[in-house]
């Protein structure tokens, strides 16, 4: 017999188009075959600068996403009780009605009433610009419960931040050490550049509690306990500098190092710096043996040291303090060692690598470059160790001072934006922080007005607060209130309880989207749940009216008054600008669309167009003409295309000016769309090697890059190791100024705003007794799902169709829990049951959980005993969103105190094997009607 | 091995009805045109009603069963498909040797050779569903010198057991056929005893460390998916071992039984009623065994240490 | 055809190397190829109760999670471990089949199934060692790994692409593909180079994919015990000396104004 014979060449598809693939928000390029107008196959796009071709498990499965059961068909509109999942279709242009009827009352009455948050979003360049029209200041993304200490530690710091502001220069790195990263957000250029890592031979550290993952690869895992990053890192710095190992010429130019800090305490000025009358911070420079302007380029700044100004104040140099700080006994590793769980023998070891790895094995590129003040340099030089952090650090209530420590060891190693290190992506490095504000003071917030500016901003000292005289917060989350001053993405986490508890004050509606708000992203979910059905004694609902975007029938959808179906991801325009969360690569600007690439057959709307139409029908100017009609009729993509931020300046930075020629800055170009189309839906520009390191203080650089609109003026962004705006808050807190912290915070504030970075305990953890609740419990993000909406994807169901407690074998052994066991999970706020599984891979103190597995009956088009809620479980009903009183009775919330960075991480356990081994996990809800 | 009901039917049922038919060729070749015509219809209609159920159970067990004609095409490599062509090839000399004996078909003289050529071909078919599991190197219980042997006891077992209950109905009992019956059963309880335990002290040489190549210290941390898939439905299958020594006795139980009813026979004919089913439920069980005792080196993959 | 081709002089074996050491077991290979294949060669790759209690489905690709005590260390570490078709040289899954669907293609060794002759009678599947058959229950066929043989050697696709969905997809370049037949080819090489390895080589079926090993970790258990030279006196005098040397004068040390050694040691 001869072999059959096979078609080898076949075309199972017959039309091929870019687009962006939103499986997760690492918005790779991808490719999606179709046939008859069916998705047949998506796969990544090889031009593309994120992936360059590859793609992940969630991206591959995204056919399945987009033809899910679970997605929405028509507006809705609530008919039963809240909760009970009775809805009625109704036409768009009801819902559009509705919706502009109880938009414009609260308009007209107080905007604050409005509470507009918005999720895994990646348009917020539309949505925080439609808040600000609006009027109201409470709205925020998800990043307040996400990531926000990252992204401020690292803006307040250095300009830039981990998150996706910059990268690991994974080219040319030698030692890379990676901090609580599961996943993150750039999940496809992680595991590309972990692969070339690996093939080069450069050594791979993996700092987390769990040893699965990327962690699983590392040539050296270090078994961290939750929490004590900010301690393990001070003893790098400790030892580092106790041994020099430091670069000081970096430090000295384009750091605060050598500035100096005012020491008068009890006065005014305590801690803050030393300025010229023009407002330049001062330096001792040691050629004439006086202060003079720090970056002036005539001075030969001291770094260490006590002087005495001519006007007789004394200071000291910022290096210093910090130098005191970390060489003192505190941070030396074996004082350490035993509360981080890492011999001190590894730390001294660690730190001998990476100061080997700096300084001995330094990269110089032939790249000559010039710095602010005008001096050459004839090589790029570079100090190939890399770090990079994310959620791990984050997600516990000392984050923001943890990841400055973590980027003051970067600094001082001189590693930040050089070959081997860790560099920035355009439009970063911006200021320090970013001159920006939020909006929303007492007397911003009018009828019927717009708001003077963003909602979102970054604080730099008491005045810029959203308080009233009493101290109370403007602001629905409490976001920049004496809560949580630096509270840079606002703190979505706190609304709904907030808003139910009428403190700060009562809202009118709730409108939200794309957060899962009554479940995975929410602390405290069985709480949660009651806020959003609480009724006042009147019988109308404590949060009258929630409108609600979903493309999906999440759990949230259930308890929305008002439903605005969305597309999928494959039905309609996006735009991945810069103004917003930019693709970009290290070597360059990026920004990219997605375009339609099959129609909606059910009656939904892409959530910006119906945006910009609520925009208009509310009139909100800026989405309306003078004559009244819409300003963009052609809805989204005519915004993305005609909206000017600043003259030449939109939401895409490519194919911009006549015939698409500009980049960066440019009039609009109508055909701007086509030519992102033509080239593959993302536009990147490359700088010139001149102009790829060092950019804080690059002199060419910084000029093309207020071209480009990134920042004001060509300055340049000298990294702040001494974080001055903290002080301004501590001054404050001490009684100094005008703004002044209500009575029980000024404690608080004092002892964490601290301008040097240092180490806390984590709240819960310090406030729980360690007997009574002796595990660390956290979650981690499993590579194949994406939160919520994975499980609705009947391929990535079957790989993860369900979650596991995972437990040290050893410690397990030791409770009399077994492989297989059901166990019960107590916090101080509530109990869950959930199934063992034993690994010996992590740390003894710590169990986790894969985050987001546990799903409602009921909920995603699954039928109502899906594994996810028979068996899954979710540990947020644990965690909760006030952290146990204080004395005086205020319950802070469950956050870091100075920027509101939900704590999720901080969550302290016991695990008891359970009375009912039942297969069941719990709690279970009512089961959520299914609607398909 | 998942124990496949439509599987354990086929190789029983078949099993006893290839005895049967088998034992009726040499009855055929012994007595030639003496033997009853009606009785050696009857019987005849029984075993290849036997082989045929099982055939057409073997074609459930199939995705396609529509193209099972395409079995035979690989008999130069397949034992499946030997066992296709051979079991088929069986009913020419069968039905033409019935034809002859009924005297359908007037040819006396064909009867003899025909009765030797049936027995034949139905030994050769048993020992090739036999091989299909012999030769399979994956499961080692299964990959396993008595397994042929087994399959033919068992059918021959079967096949006497239910000759002497046709014979007995049909006044045609005889007593070389529960001596028969006897010896036979007797030969499936020494080989079975023989082969468990040969499979209980065999060595189980693959292990995860040689699976996966990751070393003796080398366990299962993740499940590729969470839900069950079709290797782990099908090659999953283990029976608790309490639960097989208990199964196994029973077979034993139901063996001697068989037997202790075949002696029985002696009194009267008619305990061969109690003998037949015995010998055959014991094989049922058997079989049930035979699969759900069988470990498969995939199973390295999903957690086993050692296969 | 169920009989094995005869092996030819430089016979092609074309395969995959997979690298335990870099997979992180991110399932992209997995759902690559079940998103290629259900439209592809083996379409459909049927899913049964997508939606319910039990979904369950067809993938051709699997990624395992292990977790392995290496000896002489007193902790472990997760090895994810895909696992596929092997196109093994000498295979049972081939012999056994009774129709001649299953066969070993002579030109460049991939095994493959004829979806339009299988009967289904799974007795490949029972051959086959590495698991790497899979039922169809829809479709009443025997489903496997293709090797992708309608893409590597696809001209719609660009040259670039014309490799298996699961390594094009590979995020960490864990996956490689190429002619394990010919020692000079990349592939081959770096199986030499890392000391690739065989699954279950004492079954005899001689699996074309090799796996390379974790490579040996250079962790506090295998790296010498270094720590920085600490020097003289207290850590706060020496960085002021440094800081000085920085300047390459001595005038900042002049400038101190307190004495600190009492304070902090190092
Ligand atoms: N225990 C624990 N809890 C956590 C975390 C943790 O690590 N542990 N992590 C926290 C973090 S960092 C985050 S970011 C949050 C994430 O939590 P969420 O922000 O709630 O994210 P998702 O669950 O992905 O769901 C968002 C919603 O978006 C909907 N959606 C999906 N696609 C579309 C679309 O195209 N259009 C519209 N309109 N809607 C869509 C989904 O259906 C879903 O209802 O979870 C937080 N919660
Ligand atoms: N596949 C997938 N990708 C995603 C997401 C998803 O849901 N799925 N979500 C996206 C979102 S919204 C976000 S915010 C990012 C987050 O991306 P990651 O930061 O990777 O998020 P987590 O999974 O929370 O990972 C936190 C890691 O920190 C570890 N960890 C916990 N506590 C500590 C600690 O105290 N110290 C140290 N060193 N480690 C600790 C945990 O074990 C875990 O490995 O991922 C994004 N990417
Ligand atoms: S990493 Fe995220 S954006 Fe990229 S392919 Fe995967 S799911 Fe899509
Ligand atoms: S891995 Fe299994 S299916 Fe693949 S060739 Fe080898 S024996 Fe056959
Ligand atoms: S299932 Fe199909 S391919 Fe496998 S042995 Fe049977 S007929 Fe051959
Ligand atoms: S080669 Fe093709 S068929 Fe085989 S595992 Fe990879 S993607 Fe799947
Ligand atoms: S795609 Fe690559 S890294 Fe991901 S599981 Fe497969 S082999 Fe491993
Ligand atoms: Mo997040």
């Amino acid at each position: 017999m001869t072999e059959p014979f096979i078609d080898t060449s076949p075309k199972t598809w017959d039309e091929v188009k870019t687009t962006t693939c939103y499986m997760c928000a690492c918005r790779c390029g991808i490719k999606v075959y179709l046939k008859d107008g069916t998705v047949k196959y998506i796969e990544g796009n090889r031009d593309h600068p994120v992936n360059k071709g590859v793609i992940c498990g969630k991206g591959a499965s995204g056919i399945k996403q987009h033809y899910s059961p679970a997605r929405l068909s028509k507006p809705l509109i609530r008919v039963g009780e809240r909760g009970a999942g009775e809805f009625r279709e109704i036409e768009w242009e009801e819902a559009l009605r509705t919706a502009t009827l109880w938009l414009s009352e609260v308009r007209n009455k107080d905007p604050r009433k409005l509470a507009f948050f918005t999720g895994r979003d990646q348009s917020q360049g539309l949505t925080g610009w439609w808040a600000s029209q609006f009027g109201t200041p409470n709205y925020a993304a998800h990043g307040g419960f996400c990531s926000v200490n990252m992204a401020a530690a690292g803006l307040y710091t250095f300009g830039g931040s981990f998150w996706e502001f910059g990268e690991p220069d994974w080219k040319h790195t030698k030692y890379f050490l990676l901090f609580g990263v599961a996943e993150d957000h750039a999940s496809n250029p992680i595991k590309t550049g972990l692969g070339k890592l690996k093939g080069r031979g450069a050594k791979f550290v993996s700092i987390n509690p769990v040893k699965t993952g990327y962690s699983a690869i590392a040539d050296e895992w270090v078994g961290i306990k939750p929490g004590t990053d900010g301690l393990f890192v001070g003893a790098l710095i400790h030892e580092v500098l106790a041994a020099q190992k430091i670069d000081g010429e970096h430090l000295q130019r384009y750091t605060n190092a050598p500035w100096l800090v005012i020491e008068n305490p009890g006065g005014p000025d305590d801690g803050l710096f030393a300025r010229a009358e023009s407002g330049a911070a001062l330096a001792w420079d040691s050629h004439t043996g006086t202060p003079m302007p720090a970056t002036s380029s005539d001075a030969l700044p001291v770094i260490m040291g006590r002087f005495t100004l001519p006007d007789g104040r004394r200071v000291v140099t910022s290096f210093t303090l910090i130098a005191e700080r970390f060489l003192s006994p505190e941070y030396a590793p074996d004082a350490v060692a035993e509360k981080c769980s890492v011999p001190a023998a590894t730390i001294k070891r660690i730190a001998a690598e990476i100061a080997d790895v700096a300084f001995e094995q330094q990269i110089e590129l032939d790249i000559p470059w010039t710095d602010y003040t005008g001096r050459r340099h004839e090589k790029t030089v570079g100090r190939p160790v890399a770090m990079h952090a994310m959620r791990g650090i984050s997600a516990h209530a000392n984050g923001f001072q943890s990841c400055r420590t973590i980027h003051l060891l970067q600094i001082i190693l001189g590693t930040i934006d050089v070959p081997g290190g860790f560099r920035y992506k355009p439009p970063f490095p911006k200021p320090i922080p970013p001159h920006v504000k939020p909006a929303g003071k007492l007397g911003q917030v009018k009828s019927n007005t717009p708001l003077p500016g963003p909602p979102l901003g970054f604080v730099t000292s008491p005045e810029d607060l959203l308080v009233d005289a009493e101290g109370t917060s403007l602001r629905i989350d409490k976001a920049y209130s004496w809560d949580a001053p630096i509270a840079a993405h606002g703190m979505m986490h706190m609304v709904i309880n907030n808003a139910a508890k009428g403190d700060p004050y009562t809202i009118d509606v709730l409108f939200m989207y794309m957060a899962n708000m009554s479940w995975n992203s929410a602390m405290n979910v069985p709480d949660t749940m009651k806020a959003l059905t609480a009724k006042r004694g009147d019988g109308e609902y404590v949060i009258p009216k929630i409108i609600y975007s979903d493309a999906y029938n999440s759990e949230m959808v259930q308890y929305a008054d008002l439903i605005l179906p969305d597309t999928t991801y494959l039905e309609r325009w996006d735009c991945i600008s810069m103004l917003d969360r930019p693709i970009s690569e290290a070597d360059g600007p990026a920004d990219s669309i997605r375009q339609p690439v099959v129609e909606p057959e059910r009656d939904v709307r892409a959530f910006q167009t119906v945006l910009l139409d609520l925009g208009a029908r509310l009139g909100l100017p800026g989405m309306t003409r003078p004559d009244g009609n819409p300003r963009y009729p052609g809805g989204y993509p005519d915004y993305i295309v005609n909206h000017e931020r600043a003259p030449g300046l939109g939401p895409l930075a490519g194919f911009r000016g006549p015939n698409g020629r500009h980049q960066g800055r440019g009039t609009p170009n109508p055909d701007q769309l086509k030519a992102y189309i033509e080239n593959g839906c993302h536009w990147f520009h490359e700088l010139p090697d001149h102009m790829k390191y060092y950019r804080h203080v690059n002199w060419d650089y910084l000029d093309w890059a207020t071209f480009f609109g990134f920042m004001g003026k060509p300055e340049p962004i000298i990294h702040q190791l001494y974080c001055e705006p903290l002080q301004k808050f501590r001054l404050a807190a001490q009684g100094h100024g005008k703004n002044i912290p209500p009575a029980e915070h000024r404690a608080r504030i004092r002892k964490y705003f601290d301008p040097v970075p240092f180490w806390y305990p984590p709240f819960e953890g310090d406030m729980v007794s360690e007997s009574d609740f002796p595990m660390h419990a956290i979650t981690q993000r499993p590579m194949a799902m994406y939160h919520s909406w994975g499980s609705q994807n009947s391929w990535l169901r079957q790989i993860l169709g369900r979650n596991w407690l995972y437990m040290n074998t050893d410690r397990a052994a030791s409770l009399g829990i077994a492989d297989g066991d059901w166990v019960t999970v107590t916090s101080h706020h509530g109990q869950i049951k959930g199934q063992v599984k034993l690994m010996s891979g992590v740390n003894p103190d710590t169990v986790w959980t894969w985050n987001a597995i546990g799903k409602r009956s009921g909920t995603w088009g699954l039928s109502a005993n899906a594994p996810e809620a028979q068996k899954g479980f979710l540990l947020n009903h644990l965690i909760s969103d006030l952290l146990p009183e204080r004395e005086g009775g205020y319950r802070f919330s469950n956050s870091d105190p100075i920027t509101g960075q939900a704590a999720w991480y901080d969550l302290k356990v016991r695990v008891a094997k359970a009375a009912d081994q039942s297969a069941m996990s719990a709690p279970q809800f009512t089961i959520l009607k299914v609607k398909r | 091995m998942n124990p496949a009901y439509s599987v354990i039917l086929f190789t029983t049922a078949s099993g006893a009805g290839y005895g049967l038919l088998a034992l009726l060729g040499l009855v055929g070749f012994n007595h030639g045109t003496v033997s009853n015509p009606v009785f050696g219809l009857v019987a005849a209609v029984i075993a290849l009603g036997l082989i045929t159920l099982g055939l057409l159970s073997s074609t459930f067990h199939l995705g396609r069963p529509e193209r099972a004609w395409r079995a035979f095409s690989q008999w130069r490599s397949s034992w499946l498909s030997r066992e296709g062509v051979v079991a088929v090839a069986t009913y020419l000399p069968a039905l033409v040797f019935i034809a002859a004996w009924t005297n359908i078909l007037p040819a006396p003289g064909l009867i003899a050779p025909l009765g030797i050529a049936t027995a034949v071909l139905c030994a050769i078919t048993v020992s090739c569903t036999g091989k299909i599991y012999s030769t399979l190197a994956t499961i080692r219980a299964w990959n396993n010198p008595y397994t042929v042997p087994v399959y033919l006891a068992f059918s021959l077992a079967s096949g006497a057991g239910l000759l002497t209950g046709i014979a007995t109905i049909f006044g045609r009992y005889q007593i070389f056929q529960p001596a028969l019956a006897a010896v036979a059963t007797l030969l499936v309880v020494l080989l079975k005893y023989l082969y468990w335990r040969s499979i209980d002290n065999a060595e189980r040489t693959h292990t995860m460390a040689a699976a996966t190549g990751l070393g003796a210290g080398v366990r299962q941390w993740e499940v590729p998916h969470t839900s069950e898939n079709y290797i782990m439905k099908e090659m999953g299958f283990a029976v608790a071992r309490k639960h097989a020594l208990k199964l196994r006795n029973t077979v034993f139980l139901f063996l001697l039984l068989t037997v202790l009813a075949l002696a029985a026979c002696q009194i009267t004919p008619w305990f061969s009623f109690v003998a037949a089913p015995a010998v055959l439920f014991a094989a049922v069980l058997e079989r049930w065994l035979f699969f759900a005792e069988a470990q498969h080196v995939v199973s390295l993959f999903y957690g086993a240490e050692k296969a | 055809m169920t009989s094995l081709p005869t092996p030819q002089p430089n016979q092609k074996k074309l395969g995959l190397v997979i690298d335990l050491d870099t997979c992180v077991g991110c399932q992209a290979c997995a759902t690559s190829c079940k998103e290629w294949n259900t439209q592809g060669y083996s379409a459909p790759l049927s899913d049964t109760d997508p939606y319910g209690s039990d979904p369950s489905g067809v993938w051709l690709n699997r990624v395992h999670g292990y977790e392995v005590k290496e000896e002489g260390r007193d902790d472990s570490r997760v090895v994810n471990f895909p696992r596929s078709c092997l196109h093994c040289e000498t295979p049972a899954c081939v012999t056994v089949c009774p129709t001649g669907a299953s066969y070993k293609r002579a030109e460049d060794g991939i095994v493959l199934v004829n979806p339009d002759t299988c009967i289904g009678c799974k007795l490949c599947s029972w051959a086959c060692p590495y698991g790497a058959r899979e039922y169809d229950y829809t479709v009443g066929v025997m489903k496997k790994c293709t090797l992708c043989v309608d893409r590597i050697y696809n001209t719609n696709l660009e040259p670039e692409d014309r490799v298996p969905a699961c390594v094009k997809a590979c995020p960490t370049g864990a996956r490689h593909f190429g002619d394990l037949g010919d020692p000079s080819s990349d592939v081959s090489q770096l199986v030499q180079a890392r000391e690739g390895f065989d699954l279950l080589p004492e079954m005899g079926f001689k699996p074309v994919n090799k796996y390379l090993p974790p490579r040996k970790r250079r962790d506090a258990q295998t790296s010498k015990a270094v720590a920085l030279p600490k020097g003289d006196g207290s850590a706060m005098d020496r960085l002021f000396k440094w800081a000085d040397k920085l300047l390459g004068s001595g005038t900042a040390s002049a400038a101190i104004q307190e004495d600190h050694s009492d304070k902090l040691e190092g």
